[in-house]
């Protein structure tokens, strides 16, 4: 399966301690033409997105093979609440830029204030209504679109050697410029040499094998740079 | 007997659903369910419903044991139950139920043991109802779609 067909579905993580209330937020997500994950709290949240609770830089071994468009979270749930999860998902620079929902059954004013301050897109009252969903699209939307120009800027990249040299000038002899990419991972800058390196993957290893490409010891980063690249781009 | 037991039966369901309404003992969340139910989901209603009578009678049961306890006196535990259920109740669109619980959770808030006692009394009363309602539904829809499919054979 390509890369366009994967990203043509929005992707919802769903975070609620009740499962009632996650079987209600699922088929309402499904509705309205979405693929969701469910998850029970905050922790399992983090997880899935392949954030260290203890550091927010961290990935884990299986970092986002699925692309996220859109985290949507319970506010009272134990141990880690909504707020909490809305918070390390802002602090973690590869995720900052996923849109976060908060839902909640009570209307406390002071609450919602305060995620909307501290980077949420919408605040929800519970029971969660179609109505409300279709607020998301435009959310959900801007973070596809932004992976989707980080594509293109990707593939143009994908063309010869000379123009990977032109790219990178401290390449000086490049006999086998994919090799030397490789090799001089370490002493370029990071940045740079992960669009090569990603480049390199696109070629070689296919949309598919990005665990594959972890285990074979190149940049584990592959997705902080997307979006460090979004923002230089933009 | 074929085409009127389906349309009997329909006409019994919508029966039902208006004098549920009409009590107030759903709303039109119920009616939001309703519209999530499809062809990829067709007991989605159903399976909603029992979900929630599972939770709903698993804090009714822990709300009971708290009040039965004569040394009780943890009124914030009966409350964060209480706020469950009226999230759920909502969610269902049992507005009855959620209006019950809300009362109740009024009682727990002043700390009132009789009061409590009262309105866990009534709770429990609203919820019996509801859930006879919901089979009573259950089985027509189920009785529906048998009598239809004899209608359309595969």
């Amino acid at each position: 399966m390509g890369m366009a067909a994967v990203e043509s579905q929005f992707h919802v993580l769903a975070v609620d301690d009740s499962s009632f209330d996650r079987k209600l937020i699922e088929k309402l997500l499904q509705k309205s033409s979405c693929q969701v994950t469910t998850v029970d709290s905050g922790y399992k949240a983090l997880e899935f997105l392949g954030i260290e609770s203890n550091d927010p830089n961290a990935l884990s071994t299986s970092p986002q093979e699925v692309e996220v468009n859109l985290i949507i979270t319970d506010y009272c749930m134990p141990g880690m609440t909504g707020y909490d999860l809305l918070k390390k998902v802002k602090e973690s620079s590869a995720f900052k830029n996923i849109p976060v929902v908060i839902m909640s059954s009570e209307n406390v004013p002071a609450r919602i204030s305060r995620c909307l301050e501290e980077g949420a897109e919408e605040f929800f009252l519970k029971p969660v209504r179609m109505a409300d969903l279709n607020k998301l699209k435009p959310h959900m939307m801007k973070t596809k679109l932004n992976n989707q120009k980080l594509e293109e800027i990707e593939k143009p990249l994908n063309v010869s050697a000379a123009a990977a040299a032109a790219v990178e000038p401290e390449i000086k002899d490049s006999a086998e410029v994919g090799s030397k990419i490789l090799t001089l991972q370490s002493e370029l800058e990071p940045k740079q040499v992960h669009l090569q390196v990603a480049q390199q993957e696109e070629q070689t290893l296919g949309n598919n094998n990005k665990r594959k490409s972890m285990e074979e010891g190149l940049s584990t980063d592959r997705s902080r740079p997307r979006f460090e690249c979004v923002t230089t781009a933009v | 007997m074929l085409g009127l037991g389906v349309d009997r039966l329909q006409a019994d369901i919508n029966r039902l659903l208006t004098s549920l309404f009409h009590q107030g003992v759903l709303d039109e969340q119920f009616l939001q369910l309703q519209q999530l139910q499809d062809e990829t989901s067709p007991t989605f209603v159903y399976d909603v419903i029992n979900i929630y009578f599972d939770e709903s009678e698993k804090l009714l049961r822990s709300l009971r044991l708290l009040l039965m306890d004569r040394e009780f006196s943890d009124y914030k535990k009966i409350g964060l139950h209480l706020n469950q259920l009226v999230g759920s109740s909502s969610s269902i669109g049992a507005r009855r139920v959620r209006n019950v619980c809300v009362a109740f959770r009024s009682a727990s808030e002043l700390n009132n043991r009789p009061g409590c006692l009262r309105g866990l009394e009534i709770v429990e009363h609203e919820y019996h109802y509801l859930k006879n309602m919901m089979h009573e539904l259950f089985q027509l829809e189920q009785q529906r779609l048998l009598a239809a499919g004899v209608r359309y054979p595969m």
